[in-house]
């Protein structure tokens, strides 16, 4: 009986006094905002890199506070008498390398180059690789047969080699053209993974009946490529950019360790480190500062792709089911 | 013209709006890494002869894998046809191209079975019913969105959901989205490919019930595919039964579920659920035997014959026509040899033929 009068809709619980809570329709841009800013590391390496940036923009201000130019040697103040470099104190906060040059204002100078191949060149190659990816995936046939053995091929070229090649056929002194030539390079190297997995996600899109209904609708195929396919593809193309970046960051910093990178004398964290492995046994600051430096930024990088991910695939509910 | 009147116009002429003529659709299988090679195919649809006079519900029915959806799709224009012809209106679409193929695809709309994959996720709900405005250059800006909320409110969804995305909807909700994108243009057809087999019972009803309203109101042509029987008998006024890519049997719908002549059709009713229990306790069902035969390589003859409980010598080499049989209304078309006869009991009978598989053996099939 008791059961009974639990069904009757007078035992049902009042009606509360107050509105009823308006459901708020929030775009998928802020869901994804929301699961982000739960991800302590990913905010954390977002300030990292944000500092980074600030750290690069201001590069000439140190050159200014310090009175280092990045490519001006100081023997006087910056080498000891026995004409070793020395380390980090008053005159120069991280250090000077076996040249008198200043190592703070050069790894500012550093994380410029770094910064801008990192990202122009993960942006060029996601570029490419969307274009690649997509007319491959969704034209299918002979035009996706040859574009798919052109990646397998890019994949499998020696990319040092070619590189290295590169660097020695064209002979370029200039640093605007050597930054230039480095970030096509590491673009050309990444674009075929990227468009490998772009190609993929568009051959599972196709079959999906939206697809059909736009189709059955009369829209042509550019309309279908920019209003279905595309939207459909930017969580994933952000993500693997964004992994992509910390990839081209060590990419340009091999490069330069091996001097077909950006020219002297502008300086890159892979040349700073190439420079100071000769002599780190005594100034162990000139591969501490450029190979900290490194790390950090690529690490930030990786987490903060890692957040995005997790934040734009609602499946990934980790870090909300861990609260 | 009122709508009411419409309904009456159509019912009084009922001319041919579609009318499917041999279609056969077959998919080839290919193999190889750079040259690929056309190793068999699958008979999706073999041989298919419909009409559809305008105003009235043609149901097709039939089993997984017997070729409906591939049939609603060669008649939307969504497959191109390996033979025969389709005319819409007496003009073949299946040469259509350019301008010609996008006024057909004006006139005829689909309303898919999966409410959750037939609307693309990042988009919202005003745009995707918007999209045949915009694709077809009828409406823009706030002419558009008057028009589109005049859509939603007429299938039952609040005009205020405009800026909703489809995620936010249920399953009901979104087929009424689609049902919503398919009248926009005010189409002739509506191929609907089983459009309430993903919905829960309830809101099966009102799906189907939506449709029977805008179909009075706007004196709708529909070709209804599904594999609920009860289904397809309430809606239709014409049911075909399809096995293997072919009509078995056409018939007016309370024609065939009264008196299936076919041994395929009258196998597939006696499967149907029966409300009454002790109707259903009565009921004696007929068991076929084995599964569909793959239709990569059909049976000869009669497609049915390797699981027909009548099934006699003249089944294995001779394939039926589609004809009216001795006793029929004139619209009842059976392709069958040895038809069933009223009160023959069909669950007592014995394969006088049986076959083995007939799936043929492939090397592993390349993604």
């Amino acid at each position: 009986m008791s059961m009974m009068s639990e069904l009757e809709p007078e035992a049902l619980p009042p009606e509360p006094a107050e509105p009823p809570k308006r459901v708020v329709g929030r775009t998928p841009f802020q869901l994804a905002w929301a699961r982000f800013k739960r991800d302590k590391l990913a905010l954390v390496s977002l300030v990292v890199l944000v500092l980074m940036a600030i750290f690069a923009l201001m590069a000439p201000l140190w050159a200014d506070w310090t009175g280092h130019p990045y490519d001006q040697t100081f023997p006087k103040t910056a080498l000891d008498a026995a004409g070793q470099p020395v380390g980090p104190g008053k005159d120069f906060w991280l250090g000077a390398d076996q040249l008198g040059r200043d190592v703070l204002v050069r790894a500012a100078y550093g994380a410029r180059i770094s910064l801008v191949v990192g990202i122009l060149s993960a942006l060029l190659a996601s570029l490419l690789g969307v274009a690649v990816g997509v007319l491959s995936g969704f034209v299918g046939g002979v035009t996706d047969t040859v574009l798919a053995r052109i990646m397998d091929i890019t994949l499998a070229l020696p990319y040092l080699l070619v590189a290295i090649m590169l660097a020695t056929t064209f002979q370029i002194s200039s640093v605007t053209a050597s930054l230039t030539l480095t970030i096509l390079v590491i673009a050309f190297f990444s674009f075929a993974s990227f468009g490998r997995i772009i190609r993929g996600q568009v051959m599972s899109l196709k079959q999906k009946e939206f697809i059909e209904a736009a189709r059955s609708l009369g829209a042509s195929n550019t309309r279908i490529m920019f209003v279905d396919v595309l939207p459909n593809l930017i969580a994933q193309v952000t993500v693997l950019t964004s992994l992509l970046i910390p990839t081209s960051i060590v990419f340009e910093a091999t490069l330069s360790f091996l001097g077909v990178g950006v020219r002297l004398p502008m300086p890159s964290w892979g040349s700073m480190l190439g420079e100071g492995s000769d002599v780190f046994q005594t100034a162990w600051w000139l591969l501490v500062v450029p190979a900290v430096l490194l790390l950090l930024t690529t690490l930030s990088f990786n987490l903060l792709g890692d957040g995005i991910r997790d934040a734009l695939d609602p499946r990934s509910d980790r870090i909300i089911g861990k609260k | 013209m009122t709508a009411g009147t419409a309904g009456l116009h159509a019912a009084a002429e009922r001319e041919t709006l579609v009318s499917v003529q041999g279609v056969v659709k077959h998919f080839p299988i290919k193999q190889g890494i750079v040259f690929k090679k056309e190793v068999a195919r699958v008979h999706a649809v073999d041989g298919v002869d419909l009409e559809v006079r305008s105003g009235e519900t043609v149901g097709i029915v039939g089993e997984s894998g017997s070729g409906k959806s591939t049939l609603a799709r060669c008649v939307t224009g969504l497959h191109p046809v390996t033979s025969g012809r389709i005319l819409f209106e007496g003009t073949d679409i299946t040469k259509l191209s350019g301008a010609g193929l996008k006024a057909f695809r004006k006139d005829v709309q689909m309303i898919f079975q999966d409410p959750y994959g037939s609307l693309n996720p990042r988009r919202r709900v005003g745009s995707i019913i918007g999209d045949p405005f915009a694709i077809h250059g009828l409406a823009s800006g706030a002419e558009r969105k008057k028009r589109v909320q005049e859509l939603m409110e007429l299938v039952g969804l609040n005009p205020e959901h405009y800026n909703r995305f489809p995620a936010e909807f249920s399953g009901g909700q979104r087929q009424r989205i689609g049902v919503a994108r398919a009248l926009a243009v005010r189409p002739k057809l509506i191929v609907c490919d089983e459009p309430v087999s993903a919905l829960d019972v309830s809101i099966q009803a009102q799906v189907i019930n939506l449709l029977k309203d805008l179909q009075r109101e706007f004196g709708l042509t529909y070709i209804f595919i599904a594999h609920d029987l009860s289904v397809v008998r309430y809606v239709s006024d014409r049911v075909g039964v399809m096995y293997l890519g072919r009509i078995g049997e056409a018939a007016a719908a309370g024609d065939l579920y009264e008196r299936p002549r076919h041994p395929y059709s009258a196998a597939l009713l006696s499967a149907a659920s029966i409300a009454d229990p002790d109707e259903a306790e009565r009921a004696e069902r007929i068991v076929l035997i084995g599964d569909v035969p793959s239709p990569i390589d059909p049976p000869s003859g009669c497609r049915f014959h390797p699981r027909c409980p009548k099934a006699e010598e003249r089944c294995t080499v001779d394939e039926p026509e589609l004809e009216v049989k001795e006793g029929d209304a004139a619209d009842h078309l059976t392709a069958c040899h040895f038809p069933v006869e009223p009160g023959e009991n069909l669950a007592r009978e014995h394969a006088g033929i049986r076959q083995e598989s007939t799936e043929p053996e492939l090397p592993e099939v390349e993604q």
